[in-house]
Parts: C-alpha cells; structure tokens; sequence
C-alpha cells in the first residue's frame, strides 16, 4: 500500500455572501485551487497566518464544508461528493482535534460520556465494549490512572489534560487521518511540547498520518516531514521540512523565516524587514500573484498581470511564483 | 544617568476569593536602569499579569495584601494617595498597554477622541493642540492620521495595536508596561509591532517591562529578565546570561521547551503542572517538577544574589 493517503486536487471553497443592497453575490475565496499529497504515515504542517484559508482547508477536507469544486480522494476513493449516509465511514476514518480545547469539549458532560459519544454514534452499542474502549483511548493520550479522569468534567482538567481528551476522542475510533488544528497555539511552552510529542509518538505507533495545521513555523521543523506554506488561499510553497527552512525560495516563505527569532539576546539590536501592508481581501483578491503588492521582488507587468505557475525548483520541492517560472 | 530608575522591592499581591487566599505575586523584586527593559517571562497564571497590575494600582477589589516598595526615581509609590498617583503617575509617567488591547478601545468613540483623553484629562491642554500631538503620535507608529477620525472596528488588528502604543506614548511616559503586546498577532504583524517597539526604545530612552509567556519573542526586547514561577521571580538576570545559561532549573527546563528554527536541538518538556496559588507547596514551588531536587528544597529556598542584583531563587546555590 504505497499510494498516498490522501490527495487533494485542484480544489476549492468559496463562501457566497451578499453584499450591497441589489445583494450582488460575491463569493469568498477560502480556499483557491489547492492540490497536495499526504502519504501513509506521514505527518505534513499547512503553515499560514490567520485568514489564508488553511483552517477551511482542513474542514473541507474532513467534509465538514462542501467543496466548491475540486477533488478529495482517501484511501483510494473519490470522498468528494459522498452523501451524507456513506460519509459516515469517513467520518470513522478521520479525526480532528481543534485549537481551543475547552471550547471543543461540552462543559456539561464528564470524560466517560465524551468519549462514549462518538463510540454510540457509530454503533459500538455494547457497555463492556464502549468502557474498554473508552479505558484504552485515555491510557493511550497518557490520562492515567484512567480513574482519577474518568468521571471529570472538562474544567475540571488543566489545559494540556483537556487537549490530551481531545486528542483522545479524536483517535477513539481508529481512525488514519488526523488533522490537527493549530492544536497547541493556546498552550504554554512547555505544554506545548508535551502535546506534541504525544502526538509524534501517536503517529508512530498507530500509523497515522496527521495534517498539522498551524502558524508558527519553529514547531513544524519538529513535528512534520513536508511543509505547504499557504498565503490568501493559495499553497504558495511546498518542500520537504529541512529543504523549505534551509532554502525558503517564495518572497512570503522568506519573510516569514526571516521574522521568527529564536532566543537570542542579539535579537534586540536587529530591526527585521518585514513586508509592508496586509494580506489581501478574499472577496477580490489582487490580479496576478496575490503577494505582489507586499513583495520585496515585485516585476512590473508580470507578477500584477497573470497568475504564476507552480515551478519544481529542486526535488519534491514547488514554487508558485514568477521568479522561478 | 545610571543607577535604579525604576525598582520593585519585596512586592506582595494576594486576592481573597471564595476558595481561599490566592498567592498571585510573593515577595517580587526586581530593579531596571533608565531606558532599560526588562522581560517578565512565566508560564500562564504564574503572576506576571497581577505583577504589572500591581505596579498600575490597577487590582480587582478582592485584594487582601498589597505591600511591599515601588520606587520610581527615588520616590516610593506606596506612599502616594490615590488622587497623586492618577494625577502624577498612571497615564502620565507610566504608562500600560493591557493583554488583550486590541478589545480595550471603546468601540463607539473615534480613535482621535480616546487618543486626546489622557492629555486633556492629565495634561490640561487645549482639545485642539491634543489632536495635533496625537496626529504625530500616529505618524510615529506608522497609521496614517486620517485614522484620528475613524472608528476601532474600521481599523486592521495590528493597526490597533499600533493606535494603543501611540496612546500610551502621548504623555511622553518614562516607563511603559506592556502586557503580552502582540499576543493576538499574526507573525508579520507581530514583527512589525516589535521593530516599532525597539525604534521607540531606543529614541525615547524609554524603559519598558515586557511581559510574555513567549521565550523567543522576549529576546527582541530585554535586556534584563525575570523569570516568574507559582508567583515568584525564581531568577532575575542579564539578557546575555539568561539566554546562553540560565541559571535556576525552571529557566533552564523552560529552555529546553523553546523550539528553534535555525538550529536542532533536543526539545524537552516539563512534566506536571504548576502548583496552585491558593496553597502552593512549602519550600522551593518546582521542586516537585525538578530534576536537581535534593533534600533541603523541602524548606523555602534563599535568594542568592550575583553581580548588580542579580538573584536567583534556589538552594543548589548555596555555598558550603
């Protein structure tokens, strides 16, 4: 079984909003012809900053949105326009864990009951069965003893105990696929890393593949083995980990590494360039490359004209820009 | 001018609550030069934010103990009444950009008309001449000045992180307290905000206290550090020391918790969690998450002073 996981091709996610009082549609672009592989046991990282589409990519892609246009093919079937009756299996098949934990827990129900839900839904209906299920799930997430857990409420639970319950039910039903989030941008340092380790270590030995969404590029060196970085809806760069952070070649991926410090004292004596303005509007979103207004290489009458074509400028490793086109 | 411009001696902040007596800040010191900025790093509910509060006598009415010694220019701002701290100090010569800033500008007032409050409040100036210096306040941050007569929802995240900072600068403060500044940022914008920040420090000679939970951000900033543990500053320490060889076990695990972009290194956790402040542990607070505790961190552990007044909290400092 050597074909990827998943591939996801040319798609698309628009939103339709009304907008004036004729209530003209216009559509939000959150995501703009996307295509990307992720194999078997492979963990990937979406890199981008809020508002470029990577959250509604991870949605869409779990078929918590429709797509627009575009394919989506799991394990060798085409998932993309499954009725709601067969994406039950899918359903089975792949797991999320969310940003915010509390947010993403029920405050009402204790951790037996959260789990037990997803276990009713797909039909595990036996008590014995569901409890050992349950018993596995959070000594597998590391909640032990699984008693002092079992029959707690979420606020009950410190922030890295709540993720690691998320995480839990995420993987209760077995399933292949997990895409994560921004899983542990509300955590502290420490805690962080603690939740990434149990997830690296859970890929390892479930073999999962895990899509790892995030906007903080010093976690993903490691964490993941390709980076797609994502700029106003496009995948404007992907390479292998080490090759994209060694030679960021697209002017946004180059920012982006140049602006990250790591702890240094010398730090505080550098002024950093940083592009200037904004990231575009997604209801209209520059003609020709969507960086160019911001870019340090901006070439007049190419890069504000036509879309650039996605270039292989070494081994596995792809460009969207006119630089290399 | 060198020498302590701006100090905190022995500062204590407990809340009373329905549970208990919460510890938020123990016995807090720290000292910083004129133009300096210190960086306050600690994990979440370690303080740090009561810290700052403390400093802006802005506490929640259930605080049970408020004592200790603030000096500022050789005066102690403990001793000052109410009415002689609004006027002479907050907003005038301290200055505070909360956590969260971006929601503490009033939506339904123009930005020009918030801006010109502390000056007209504080300062006694003409409304007139308080838009002219808050239109070249935001010239200086970078917004351009039509934005005096926006309003905050009109205004991009960084743009009102941009208009805060201007504000806090109106009345040409002496120290500046910044609670987790960028915090809510995406990381361009959060650069820009830190460039803006180091242009400032070094023009105004301006000091700041830097608070952050994030280790590698607080590098752009700080020349002195405080590192806050369960309510206490466990080390105080120059910036080159603190990021090259911290010296007490929490700085030194919580190092090893930092992710690095440019170099591999070994990324580590710390197991547990920190202890409550209703009823932290006797003796040394991290003990129980250390991995250098040995058998006289059962007991309150001494303030071990290096050069300049530099300190950490610690008992493997203990000379013999």
């Amino acid at each position: 079984m050597n074909s990827p996981l998943l591939v996801v091709e040319n798609l698309r996610k628009y939103f339709e909003i009304r907008r004036g009082f004729l209530g003209k549609k216009l559509y939000l672009k959150a995501v703009d012809d996307v295509s990307f592989s992720l194999n078997r046991r492979e963990a990937i990282s979406i890199v981008g900053e809020s508002g470029c589409g990577k959250t509604t990519l991870g949605k869409t892609i779990l078929r918590l949105y429709e797509p627009t246009d575009g394919r989506i093919i799991f394990d060798g079937k085409d998932i993309t326009n499954l009725e709601w009756k067969e994406l039950k299996w899918y359903r089975r098949e792949t797991g999320l864990v969310q940003q915010d934990p509390f947010g993403a827990l029920p405050p009402f129900m204790t951790v037996k009951r959260i789990l037990e839900e997803p276990l009713i839904v797909h039909g595990i209906k036996k008590g014995r069965e569901r409890e050992e299920k349950v018993y596995e799930a959070l000594e597998k997430v590391k909640l032990t003893p699984v008693e002092d857990f079992i029959n707690k409420y979420p606020h009950m639970l410190s922030g890295g105990q709540q993720q690691r319950l998320v995480i839990a039910r995420a993987m209760i039903l077995e399933p292949k696929l997990i895409v994560a989030d921004e899983p542990v941008s509300m955590l502290d340092a420490s805690v962080r890393i603690e939740i990434l380790k149990l997830l690296k270590e859970l890929q390892n030995k479930y073999d999962l593949s895990i899509m790892y969404i995030t906007h903080d590029l010093s976690t993903t060196r490691y964490f993941s083995e390709k980076i797609h970085i994502m700029y106003a809806a496009h995948i404007v760069e992907s390479a292998e980990t080490r090759e994209l952070l060694h030679n960021p070649m697209h002017p946004y991926t180059r920012a982006l590494l140049n602006v990250i410090p790591d702890p240094d004292p010398a730090n505080r004596s550098i002024i950093r360039d940083v592009p200037a303005g904004e990231p575009p509007n997604l209801v209209d979103p520059p003609k020709g490359c969507r960086f160019h207004p911001r870019c340090p290489n901006f070439i007049k009458g190419v890069c504000d004209v036509k879309e650039p074509p996605v270039t292989e400028v070494a081994k596995e490793h792809h460009v969207k820009c006119w630089l290399y086109g | 001018m060198s020498g302590e411009h701006f100090s905190v001696k022995n500062l204590v902040i407990y809340y009373r609550t329905m549970k208990g007596e919460v510890k938020a800040v123990d016995n807090a010191s720290f000292s910083l030069s004129k133009g300096e900025t210190l960086a306050i790093i600690g994990e979440s509910g370690c303080g740090k934010s009561s810290l700052a509060k403390g400093i802006m006598r802005l506490l929640p009415r259930n605080v049970s103990v408020y004592k200790g010694i603030i000096l500022f220019n050789g005066l102690n701002l403990m001793n000052l009444d109410e009415k002689e701290f609004t006027n002479e100090v907050r907003w005038n010569k301290i200055t505070y950009v909360p956590q969260a800033a971006l929601n503490s500008l009033n939506p339904v007032i123009k930005v020009g008309e918030q801006m010109i409050e502390p000056l007209i409040l504080r300062q006694k100036i003409s409304k007139s001449e308080a838009f002219d210096r808050a239109a070249k306040a935001l010239k200086a941050v970078g917004v351009s000045e039509v934005f005096l007569h926006r309003y905050p929802f009109e205004l991009s995240g960084g743009m009102k992180q941009r208009v805060i900072i201007a504000m806090s600068l109106l009345t040409n403060p002496e120290l500046m307290i910044l609670d987790e500044p960028t915090s809510s940022l995406d990381v361009l914008t959060q650069a820009n905000i830190m460039n803006l920040l180091k242009r400032i420090k070094k023009e105004k000679n301006l000091g700041m206290i830097f608070i952050t939970h994030d280790v590698s951000l607080s590098s752009e900033l700080a020349d002195k550090v405080a590192v806050m543990y369960a309510g206490q500053i466990v080390e105080f320490v120059d910036a080159e020391t603190f990021y090259s060889d911290p010296k007490h076990p929490y700085s030194k695990k919580l190092m090893e918790s930092v992710p690095t972009l440019r170099r591999d290194k070994e990324l580590s956790f710390i197991p547990g969690s920190p202890p409550s402040l209703l009823d932290p542990p006797k003796g040394c607070r991290f003990a129980e998450r250390c991995p250098f505790a040995f058998e006289k961190c059962v007991k309150d552990p001494p303030v071990i002073y290096m050069d300049k007044g530099f300190y950490v909290r610690c008992w493997l400092y203990v000379k013999e």
